[in-house]
């Protein structure tokens, strides 16, 4: 027992200590049609423990939509539109403008507003106030990023989301949690054995995932929010490939209980399995189509891997990829136009794309062994797992191929990425 | 009481850690941008595997001379059947375990790095249930075995080689008190 506890003590230090190392992102490429933006400091935002408009200007940055331009040197700092010098700005082409200010409150806490400014009309064309701690800088900053984003380019913005993936250093497998930016890590479950496949549901709140801790693959469900799991397929053989119906109450598996891998419905707490593939190959890597409705999967049943498309409750499938011998990972964007997947061509493994209405193709990376896609909720980037100088590490593309970026831990492997659901309140 | 104290331990140990987001700011608003929330921090579970047990096991299956101890099967890429080379291995299995019908076996399969990590689960399954339907065929019985796969996750050999990939294309024979 001792031992026991001296065990759980030492990981947990390692926990600890693990939870502090974070992704850094790298972006390799630039989109076009960027939106020319300034983002100002916030008058008094020296009184926060982190520069709140820092975090805004890295979000919108590193989203790839916007052109950003210096804006340190303007000085005093304007926190009201009359106190813009718009004609400056309108000389070095800005589109718009981010300006703010922050003050303490009489109870230790922080307001911070902000206000985004149309340059060519001299206008406010949003703007909110926020109550914050000095713990809060990071969620808050996040959240004017995302209202920024969506005033001005019609999407909503992902900045306030969360990723998971799993970390393998050494022997240790960590199912980890971070925001989108790759900061404030957090470790879910640690394991001496691997850990893969993770799934969002689709509230956010719950991770189904399989692991290896009883030697063989076993499909868990795991809240985010008490930290409870339960084993919800640990039947004889191998239980795998979860995928979470679009209102959360089921989960696509791959069960090999009846003899080969083949898929089933399964209640979210493990109930009532029905098998909904009966085809004497492989069928596999289940995702549901957003309504709901419809299963894209992976079989071999025509001879070599390919993405296959079926209704959700069984019955006959349609093939969806037909070039090159293994095309495997399908994965559908919210508005359920287009399928990402991963392609075999010689010996590398690359992402694709598929529109389903138009069926025009295009690589998406230049990977050798590019893996486990995943689109943001909002469909504009795919954050997937790569490898460099031999050593697993995320990177994200946009929807369009042209923004690439790199997330990477010092010293670790990463893989499995899963980019979390919007938070709705 | 004994988990209790380990939960507490747990529990109280976590507490130290650094960074542990807070609670999403609750936002005064002056347009109509919607309020949201991220749930709360993350519990965090641990994994603590209990270890094989493999005094109890006859020396049959461990004598280096003895064919028993010998057992995995391997693989050529992208395939599944076993090589007539194993017969003769997995027809000694067989009879070991048609004679010793208390014993039991996990058969783990296995794939180099290549290719999806699920899609090679379902391979390595494939590998697996190769040599369970040949054992059951020479003799053993649907209960005392169980197939099941690693896909990738667990590679003997850890190097991008061809040499590391063909060892870790595999089935391992594994018996009661080895898993």
């Amino acid at each position: 027992m001792r031992y026991f506890l001296a065990s759980i003590g030492l990981l947990l230090a390692l926990l600890c200590a693990n939870a502090r190392a974070q992704l850094s992102i790298d972006i390799t490429g630039g989109g076009a049609n960027q939106i020319p933006i300034g983002v100002l400091r916030f008058a008094g935002e020296g009184a926060l423990p982190q520069s709140i408009s820092d975090i805004v200007e890295a979000d919108l940055q590193r989203s790839g939509r916007f052109r950003m331009l210096f804006a340190g040197n303007v000085d005093p700092l304007p926190a009201e539109v009359a106190q813009v010098d718009f004609g400056d700005w309108k000389n070095r082409n800005a589109d718009a403008l981010v300006i703010g200010s922050v003050v303490r409150l009489a109870d230790g806490r922080f307001e911070a507003r902000f206000r985004l400014l149309d340059v060519p009309k001299q206008t406010q064309i949003g703007g909110v106030a926020f109550t914050l701690s000095a713990q809060q800088v990071r969620a808050t900053a996040h959240r004017i990023a995302d209202v920024v984003y969506e005033k001005l380019t019609g999407d909503r913005g992902v900045f306030s989301t969360r990723i998971a993936y799993v970390v393998k250093q050494g022997s240790r497998y960590e199912l980890q949690i971070a925001d989108a930016d790759g900061a404030g890590a957090q470790t879910a479950l640690a394991s001496r054995e691997p850990i893969i496949s993770p799934a969002w549901s689709p509230d956010g709140t719950r991770l189904a995932y399989v692991s290896f801790e009883n030697k063989k693959p076993v499909v868990y469900v795991h809240s985010l929010v008490s930290g409870q799991r339960q084993a919800v397929a640990n039947f004889k053989g191998s239980n795998s490939a979860p995928a979470w119906s679009a209102d959360g109450k089921q989960l696509a598996v791959v069960l090999s209980k009846d003899g080969g891998s083949q898929m089933y419905l399964i209640g979210a707490d493990g109930s009532n399995p029905r098998r909904i593939t009966n085809s004497g190959s492989i069928d596999t890597e289940p995702f549901f189509a957003p309504d709901g409705q419809s299963i894209y999967f992976t079989s071999d049943r025509g001879g070599s891997p390919q993405i296959y498309h079926m209704s959700a409750s069984g019955g006959e499938a349609t093939r969806v990829t037909f070039d090159g011998s293994y095309n495997v990972s399908p994965r559908v964007s919210s508005d359920g136009k287009t399928l990402i997947y991963i392609a075999r061509d010689g010996g590398r493994f690359q992402l694709k794309s598929l529109d389903l209405v138009s069926k025009q193709g295009q690589v998406l990376t230049d990977g050798q062994h590019d893996e486990s896609p995943s689109f943001a909720p909002n469909g504009k980037m795919i954050l997937y797992a790569t490898q460099i100088n031999n050593r697993g590490s995320l990177a994200a593309v946009s929807s369009d191929g042209r923004v690439k970026q790199r997330l990477s831990v010092q010293a670790a492997d990463v893989r499995e990425p899963a980019w979390g659901p919007f938070f709705n309140n | 009481m004994k988990k209790l104290l380990a939960v507490a331990a747990v529990v109280a140990l976590l507490a130290g850690c650094a960074s542990t987001p807070k609670e999403e700011p609750k936002a005064a608003v002056e347009d109509r941008t919607p309020t949201t929330a991220v749930p709360t921090q993350p519990g965090v579970s641990t994994v603590t595997p209990i270890g094989p047990t493999t005094d109890q096991l006859p020396n049959a299956l461990k004598d280096p001379n003895n064919i028993l101890s010998k057992r995995s099967v391997y693989y050529d890429y992208d395939k599944y059947d076993v090589k007539d080379e194993y017969k003769p291995l997995l027809q000694a299995h067989a009879r070991y375990l048609a004679q010793n019908r208390n014993a039991r076996m996990l058969i783990q399969g296995n794939c180099d790095e290549r290719g999806s990590r699920e899609y090679n689960i379902a391979l390595g399954q494939k590998r697996a249930d190769g040599v369970k339907k040949m054992l059951l065929l020479m003799g053993a019985q649907e209960s005392q075995v169980e197939s099941v796969s690693l896909g990738e996750e667990k590679p003997r050999c850890t190097e991008s080689t061809e040499v590391c990939y063909s060892q870790n294309r595999r089935s391992d024979m594994l018996y009661g008190g080895e898993y």
